[in-house]
């Protein structure tokens, strides 16, 4: 039984670092312009190719991205499930994404309106601001109601309100402003640029270094904060890291792609399956690799369904993110039934 | 020499109000501590202040020589263990996974289990007899064996004390015993000192060394079983007013029918009980005689019956006695007989019966199980 656990994990890792691996290889390749495999491995070996441009200047920081992203965005949903013992939390749907688009939206127009150049590391601090002040909101309801779905349609009716905002903002945004905004808004992988790519990935490096430090006292957390206390964990240190470290997460999603729906939800609880553990010293890495494989299979449906119209990321990731939730919800239903 | 653990001067209770205060209670090593009290009365309080959930808003506990409250979180892990009431959340984690998270406090940074802890976690699962599950899913088994898998994470833990939150609450009567027979196996074969609170008085009655009872948040009594559930305590610990509880046998009985005797049960030897309980049942009002004060029928006839007439245990039976039963029995519509034959003791019981047959008392008889 051991071993056979053993070995369904590193079959689970094998499995994700192939689907990581291929869909790299795909989402470079295929496009409106296809590169051959042939050409990409030449033009690494620092041989002239056709398209290269396309392919080091379009593809690649673009791929990067949906690949760092999408794990940061699997693994703050992790973190948020685990601090909520909610199944359904993420980022999204406690509003924590609307929040920081919010903020950054603010920012942009404020900025640009005083012609400053935008910075990545700005705007991160900007969504950064704004996944604080929403999960501070969370937070405080979270006190009063402890139903889970009630947190969750109070993360709803948050992201409404910071949508609102935004889009009262836009309102009076210059019309250059505007295209930006609005295709950054609705949560998209293009434009990516190599300098944003290496913004995104030290951050992401980073709190993923930190999330995986925090693998032992996450494993005792899970088990309910009483019995956490009683293993020795400092549960409010505990508490207060799993809040920076998702936001900061959250907020870096935000900053460089924009609100990506239902990813952080549905990725932890297939990771899972995978896995056949909730062990977070394996769900940390599984997620980020699980993340990533999404985000890079729906980023490539995401421009190649209509191509060449791109459509927004959420699209895609709802699709394929909501029968997840859904599944989630009606088993959980089924096993309280059940108890 | 109760000196092993001590609390002094303790006061507890949320946020910075004490609930209660100048607790002092006093443990030797390998003593089982239980408390009792009703409802709210505050010994989830009391324990989680022990357990460190809870800050202390004054008083220390000692622990030998050492202050609780200076101990880290890890070293306090290391002595303390809590078995709270609420219910552990898992997902995906069989009963062996459970248990193994017992080690945490001596694990390392990322909490690997070494060889040495998987072998605590096996032995503290054959202690508890629950080698059996080590493979099944935690939320798939039984109230009575995930309140025996805690207990092996418990125990796995390695603590010096154990403690415990209304532990035999969700469980069945087998189930009730068999986990105070382990708790007590551990005190004997590990020297675990144990702090609970029960609801079971009858359970607390014979597995504590110590009984801390709690009323209207205060210590109202503390000492050993014997020196606490003296006679008619816990009716007024309780504030029990339907109903009664007898110290001595440990029975609950409801509240006696109100009225003059409409019944005389004539009982003894612990035959009579059924009847007694059938006829509260029934609402109607009784009376019993002619009975030893140590006959086994006797508290409960005592908690039932309109009028007991009782006599000294070991004497012979007096005339006013037999009198007075057959004065209560002329008023009767009904006798109902409950034996077979007399004692040489009770001829009494015999004459009784035949002057209610003669005067034309209307008498049946119980059926007699055969014993």
């Amino acid at each position: 039984m051991q071993h056979n656990r053993t070995l369904r994990v590193i079959t689970a890792f094998l499995l994700l670092v192939a689907g990581i691996i291929l869909f790299l290889i795909l989402n470079v390749c295929i496009g409106t312009v296809s590169i051959p495999l042939k050409d990409i491995l030449s033009s690494i070996r620092g041989q002239e190719v056709l398209n290269a441009r396309i392919l080091w200047d379009i593809r690649m920081p673009r791929t990067l991205a949906a690949l760092i992203l999408g794990g940061a965005l699997a693994l703050a949903g992790y973190l948020l499930q685990t601090f909520f013992h909610n199944p359904i939390a993420g980022p999204f749907v406690l509003g924590i994404s609307s929040g920081a688009k919010m903020m950054v939206a603010l920012f942009m127009v404020f900025l640009m309106g005083r012609s400053i150049k935008v910075t990545s590391f700005t705007m991160i601090l900007a969504a950064f601001l704004g996944a604080m002040i929403c999960m501070g909101f969370v937070l405080l309801m979270a006190r009063r109601v402890n139903q889970m779905s009630m947190l969750v349609v109070s993360g709803v009716m948050i992201s409404y309100i910071c949508s609102a905002i935004t889009e009262f903002v836009v309102t009076f945004a210059e019309d250059a402003e505007i295209v930006n905004l609005h295709n950054w808004s609705r949560g998209s992988f293009s434009g990516m640029n190599w300098n944003q790519v290496r913004v995104m990935l030290v951050v992401v490096f980073l709190t993923c270094i930190c999330i995986f430090l925090l693998a032992k006292p996450l494993s005792a957390y899970q088990m309910g904060e009483g019995y956490a206390q009683n293993m020795g964990v400092n549960v409010r240190l505990l508490r207060i890291a799993l809040v920076v470290l998702s936001s900061v997460l959250s907020a870096c999603i935000v900053a460089f792609a924009g609100p990506i729906s239902f990813v952080g939800i549905a990725v932890p609880h297939l990771v899972k399956q995978l896995l056949g553990t909730t062990k977070p010293i394996l769900m940390i890495p599984a997620c980020f690799l699980g993340g990533g494989v999404f985000c890079l299979f729906c980023d490539l449906l995401a421009r190649m369904v209509l191509a060449p119209t791109e459509l927004s990321i959420s699209t895609v990731t709802a699709i394929f993110g909501v029968p997840v939730v859904l599944w989630v919800m009606v088993r959980r239903n089924k096993e309280k039934m059940d108890a | 020499m109760k000196d092993y653990f001590r609390t002094i001067k303790m006061a507890v209770g949320y946020n910075g109000k004490p609930l209660m205060e100048q607790i002092e209670i006093g443990l030797s090593k390998g003593e089982i501590l239980t408390l009792i009290g009703p409802n709210g009365s505050g010994k989830s309080t009391i324990l989680k202040s022990i357990a460190g959930q809870l800050a202390l808003l004054g008083g220390t506990i000692l622990l030998g020589s050492s202050h609780m409250e200076e101990m880290s979180l890890s070293q306090r892990a290391q002595t303390m263990v809590v078995l709270l009431t609420e219910r552990l959340r898992t997902e995906m984690m069989t009963c062996e996974d459970v248990v193994a998270t017992g080690r945490y406090p001596y694990t390392g940074r990322f909490g690997i289990l070494s060889e040495k802890d998987r072998e605590a976690v096996a032995e503290a699962m054959k202690l508890v007899h629950v080698e059996d599950l080590k493979e099944q899913d935690f939320i798939r088994i039984s109230d009575g064996q995930r309140q025996r898998v805690m207990l092996a994470r418990a125990i796995c833990q390695e603590p010096e004390i154990l403690i415990l939150d209304e532990p035999t609450s969700y469980l069945d009567v087998k189930y009730k015993l068999e986990f105070l027979s382990v708790l007590q196996e551990m005190k004997r074969k590990k020297k675990l000192t144990v702090i609970m609170s029960l609801h079971e008085i009858e359970l607390a009655e014979i597995i504590s060394d110590q009984i801390l009872c709690i009323r209207d948040h205060r210590v109202d009594r503390m000492g050993t079983p014997a020196e606490v559930l003296t006679k008619g305590y816990i009716a007024k610990l309780f504030d029990i007013t339907a109903g009664s509880y007898e110290e001595t046998t440990g029975n609950v009985e409801l509240p006696l029918p109100q009225g003059d005797p409409e019944v005389f049960v004539m009982a003894g030897g612990g035959r009579g009980r059924a009847v007694y309980r059938k006829l509260q049942r029934e609402g109607t009002p009784f009376a019993t005689g002619i009975l030893f004060r140590n006959d086994l029928d006797y508290p409960t006839a005592k908690a039932l019956a309109g009028k007991v007439i009782a006599t000294e245990a070991f004497e012979p039976v007096s005339k006013e006695t037999l009198q007075e039963a057959k004065d209560i029995l002329r008023n009767c519509k009904k006798l109902i007989c409950c034996r077979k034959s007399f004692g040489s003791f009770e001829k009494e019981n015999e004459e009784l019966l035949n002057w209610a047959q003669e005067n034309g008392i209307e008498v049946e008889f119980q059926d007699i199980r055969e014993e």
